[in-house]
């Protein structure tokens, strides 16, 4: 295998975020004509994802694509970087963001939502945040992107502008700017300190930056600091603002807090676990093994608190503080089959997340509740909407060929790779736990009698422009299991020096 | 031997000058274009300051003339790196004072500019005063003008407000003068780039330390020397906050970098303890301070305790980068903090009170105010990409460098000012009920006041590279000054003493020969 991995000095990873930045403005200038402004919304969707994709290929033989647009000071820089890792997050992001345009047009037009302009604008200038964290080339980068992903979502989180509304902003706030401030700020400060630069390692996964000869309380400190720090991964117990902020319109919920939010947390730990310390140094200090008891019990201590939520929404959010963490204990058991399986899980987990989002979002567009209680018999009212919400729970419950089931066969493959058990034990009984509160979702919708029939009849699909998205990606994430080597390639192409 | 155009002195007697000229105007119009012309004037006039050889730590555009021969009074002016960039910072701040005091200040209009121009005039003459006396005459002078703009043109508490500002900052400064008289004593000159090159006896540094710490922490102001701060700042006319905050507050943290660490290198690194800690104390106070409020004005002003306790703590961290960064930080503070200020204005233009909760809910009806309010606002917490998270991102690691403790010390402080920029923040752009109904947008004049301020936050944030080069050299003596090593041995930084007038460039000295 080639053990060089060329770095192209190259404006490509810049492309993307140029947009996305674009993008904003643009949506701002159309706010008069609503038609126009959602047209441009695709169009700048449809446009990222071609700069993003037409990186592929070059990325795929192990090229890697950088770029500094600003030097702030030596050794830190406003630089981009493209190689495997962002890759899979850069795509799951854009392609994901066209698709979610159609179903916010179906849901904002609907609801008669307030503000739409706004919600556009923000809900773009958080793409754009999160194209940044995709592709940043250093840490200062990251930091740079990851806040700007936390400020722009505010409004989203806060857009009914009601009580509820504003107190959930607040905690989102608190824990999303309050931590990062209060520990990843310093921990990139020591970084700095340690290294004498903020720059991603890049092409080499085993090393890191971090001198052999630094202090090891102090890296172990550093590593804990960026952990604490990067609350958007919500493992416990810093995940309390996940579920508060589902209180946000579900297009928000479903792209933002589905994807591009939560895995920008999730994304931003990876970076950090392998691009900043690399695996070498996460082993020498026995970083690895406490990293995944705390992912681990993140993923069944929400999984049953999810059971216990009658709120559709809220069962979806500790769903999501269940899978997310994932990720971080698939690359926190250090092994080729635990990276690949942890960061493929970034895209595995995306479609069949997303699909349930959408599907909650149709579910209160028509009914107008989100009581898990009151969905009996909603199945055979909304056949499409509960078809992808059982093709999703299929994924998460591990079913061959989904995409779900991949992330969970490349983890317990990183797991035996790296002769762990509990990991193994924790995918297993997540299994089930999936299976125990998303199960009863699909009977109670096709299979119970309604509670109110006549009430009942009134209901249908909703608005073909949120059916047609949501189907589609959740067809995807059953589809995507036929081609498993599809985001593996890119996690191989970045740990290609095994 | 060619004279070099005397630009100090043109920039120190400009406005001045300037002010005999709005005598002989009538109509209050005519006043403020006439003093935005000055202004104007006088920010070309410190276009030959490009010429600034930012390869040499020397003082250059150097301007020396015997005063009083008898007593050893010179007036002798010139510029470093430090100088250069605080001169600049005056330079940009005097037109925005006079265009933001453009439809606020509607009773005697002349005096009122007379006394922005004095005060401009007098801040260039500290910041290039190179004799101590000349120093102290010019610090003690500019207290006249600033205070009749708060006492005069402030709000309804302003004779307090004046009177505190005046007290405090005579009795910080009264002693400053014994310390002046002693150095003249014992190094036998007034003259600083002279001064700099004596070890004094450590007693005498030691007490001249605390006089000259006592003037320049109430100037800047520091914990627990603060106390006419809210009062001044909140009760000041729009363009009072704005100078006192960029310019004023800057000069305390001057002092220290001009003459607390060279002369007295040794009270510098004894006290450095002390000074760090009452600099983590008014970050923090600052910050709680700040948090608690609901006057928009007395925000902005607990903030920039809370800012320049971070300058205070770069400068004594006693290291390049916390020198850096202290420097960097008063160049990107003045600027955000004297747009906040502006904005503040703005909007009391429009709703008549700094309250917040008089001023609910303009993101719908004024967007662009609070667009411009939101990155002033992120920009004033040091979000990365202005230049106030530089600065502060300096500091901090200065700091984490000497300890980890002082490092962790301080990070509450980031996180407070997120708190109290962000708290206001979301209310003005959304709380309700919103009196901003038919509020009128911003007009061109207020966008050319502030749209120049953005892009040089921005550009401080993203491309500081400049500002790094012109005070690196300077930072870099200070630094080897402070560790008691003295100029005339620092052969290799120091070029040896030219000619007064140097041929070429416009530039004049930078090293005077032996006196």
């Amino acid at each position: 295998m080639d053990t060089n991995p060329e770095i192209i000095n190259s404006v490509r990873p810049l492309l993307p975020v140029a947009v996305t930045f674009a993008s904003p403005f643009l949506i701002r200038v159309m706010a008069g004509d609503e038609n126009r402004r959602e047209a441009l919304s695709f169009v700048m969707a449809s446009i990222t994802f071609l700069t993003v994709i037409t990186m592929a290929p070059a990325i795929l033989e192990g090229h890697i694509y950088s770029f500094t647009l600003f030097t702030i000071l030596p050794g830190i820089r406003v630089g981009f970087c493209a190689d495997g890792l962002s890759m899979v997050f850069a795509l799951i992001s854009s392609f994901l963001w066209i698709l979610t345009t159609s179903y916010n047009i179906g849901y904002m037009r609907t609801l008669r939502e307030h503000a739409q302009t706004r919600y556009y604008v923000c809900f773009s200038v958080a793409i754009f945040g999160a194209q940044g964290v995709s592709f940043a080339g250093n840490v200062f980068t990251l930091y740079l992107f990851y806040e700007i992903i936390t400020l722009f979502t505010y409004p989203l989180v806060a857009h009914y502008q009601n009580r509820e509304a504003f107190e959930a902003g607040r905690k989102y706030l608190v824990y999303l700017l309050g931590t990062s401030k209060l520990f990843f700020l310093p921990a990139m400060i020591l970084t700095y300190v340690l290294c004498g630069t903020l720059d991603f390692r890049l092409g080499d996964i085993h090393k890191g930056i971090f001198p052999v000869t630094a202090n090891p309380v102090l890296v172990i400190s550093v590593y804990v600091l960026y952990l604490a720090g990067l609350t958007k991964t919500a493992m416990m117990p810093l995940h309390g603002w996940l579920p508060s902020a589902m209180v946000a319109p579900t297009p928000v919920s479903g792209l933002l807090h589905a994807v591009a939010v939560v895995k920008a947390g999730a994304f931003s730990v990876c970076r950090i676990m392998l691009s900043c310390f690399g695996l070498d140094s996460l082993d020498r200090l026995g970083l690895g093994t406490p990293t995944v008891y705390v992912a681990g019990f993140t993923i069944i201590a929400a999984a049953l608190i999810a059971l216990t939520k009658d709120d559709l929404k809220a069962r979806i959010a500790y769903s999501t503080v269940s899978h997310l963490s994932y990720i971080v204990m698939g690359v926190a058991m250090l092994s080729q089959g635990g990276v690949e399986g942890g960061i493929s899980a970034i895209a595995h987990d995306a479609f069949p997340k997303i699909t349930l989002f959408f599907a909650a979002g149709c579910i209160i567009v028509v009914t107008g509740s989100r009581k898990i209680s009151m969905m009996n018999g909603l199945g055979r009212r909304m056949p499409w909407t509960f078809g992808a919400f059982a093709l999703a729970t299929l994924s998460f419950i591990g079913l061959a060929p989904a995409s779900g089931f991949l992330s969970k066969f490349y983890l317990i493959t990183g797991a035996a790779d790296a002769k762990q058990t509990i990991p193994m034990v924790v995918i297993l009984l997540s299994v089930l736990l999936n299976m125990a509160y998303f199960g009863p979702i699909v009977i109670r919708g096709f299979f119970l009698p309604p509670r109110d029939r006549v009430e009942m009849g009134q209901y249908a699909e909703a608005p073909m422009t949120m059916v047609v998205p949501m189907f589609m990606i959740a067809l995807l994430s059953i589809l995507i299991g036929f081609y498993p080597q599809t985001f593996v390639d890119f996690v191989d192409a970045y740990g290609r020096f095994w | 031997m060619t004279a070099h155009f005397p630009v100090i002195t043109v920039l120190i007697l400009f406005p001045a000058v300037g002010c005999v000229g709005l005598f002989f105007i009538k109509r209050s119009p005519m006043v403020r274009w006439y003093t935005l012309g000055v202004s104007l004037g006088e920010l070309i006039l410190g276009l030959p300051l490009a010429g600034f050889r930012p390869d040499t730590p020397c003082f250059q555009f150097v301007e020396c003339v015997n005063w009083v021969p008898g007593w050893g009074l010179e007036y002798f002016v010139g510029i470093d790196g430090i100088s250069l960039l605080m001169v600049g910072l005056t330079l940009i701040v005097l037109p925005l004072c006079v265009l933001c005091s453009w439809s606020c200040v509607d009773r005697r209009v002349r005096e009122f500019h007379c006394s922005i121009l004095l005060l401009c005039s007098l801040c260039v003459g500290v910041f290039s005063a190179l004799d101590l006396i000349l120093f102290f005459l010019f610090w003690e002078a500019l207290l006249i003008p600033a205070y009749l703009i708060i006492g005069v043109w402030g709000g309804a508490d302003r004779h307090r407000a004046s009177l505190k500002f005046i007290l405090y900052t005579l009795a910080g400064s009264a002693l400053l003068l014994v310390a002046v008289i002693a150095f003249r004593i014992e190094g036998g000159t007034f003259s600083i780039p002279e001064l700099m090159k004596q070890d004094f006896p450590p007693a005498l540094q030691l007490w001249t330390f605390l006089v000259m710490a006592l003037a320049f922490a109430v100037k800047t102001p520091m914990f627990p020397f603060h106390g006419w701060l809210p009062a001044a700042y909140s009760e000041a006319p729009v363009a009072g906050s704005v100078v006192l905050s960029a310019v004023l507050a800057k000069m305390g943290a001057y002092g220290f970098l001009r003459l607390c660490l060279p002369l007295t290198p040794l009270a510098s690194h004894l006290f450095a303890p002390m000074m760090i800690a009452l600099s983590i104390a008014s970050v923090l106070y600052g910050g709680l301070m700040a948090f608690g409020r609901s006057d928009i004005k007395k925000i902005i002003a607990y903030s920039s305790l809370a800012h320049m306790g971070f300058v205070t703590l770069g400068i004594f961290l006693l290291s390049m980068r916390g020198l850096q960064g202290a420097l960097f930080q008063m160049v990107s503070h003045g600027i955000t903090t004297g747009a906040l200020f502006v904005l503040a204005g703005l909007l009391h233009e429009r709703s008549h009170s700094y309250q917040i909760g008089q001023n609910l809910g303009l993101g719908r009806y004024v967007p662009a105010f609070m667009g411009l309010w939101g990155f002033m606002a992120f920009a004033g917490f040091a979000f990365p990409g202005t230049g106030n998270f530089v600065g502060e991102f300096l500091v901090l690691v200065g700091a984490f460098e000497r300890s980890v403790w002082v490092g962790a010390t301080l990070v509450p402080g980031a996180v407070l000012a997120a708190a109290y920029m962000l708290r206001p923040t979301q209310r003005m752009a959304w709380g309700e009920p919103s009196r901003a109904r038919g509020w009128k947008g911003l007009n061109v004049r207020e966008w050319i006041s502030l749209l120049p301020l953005l892009f040089l936050i921005l550009y401080l944030g993203l491309a500081p590279a400049f500002v790094f080069r012109v005070m690196n050299p300077t930072l870099n003596r200070l630094v080897a000054v402070s560790e008691g090593i003295r100029p005339d041995a620092m052969t290799t930084t120091i070029p040896e003493p030219t000619l007064l007038f140097e041929k070429g460039g416009g530039v004049g000295v930078m090293e005077r020969e032996g006196r």
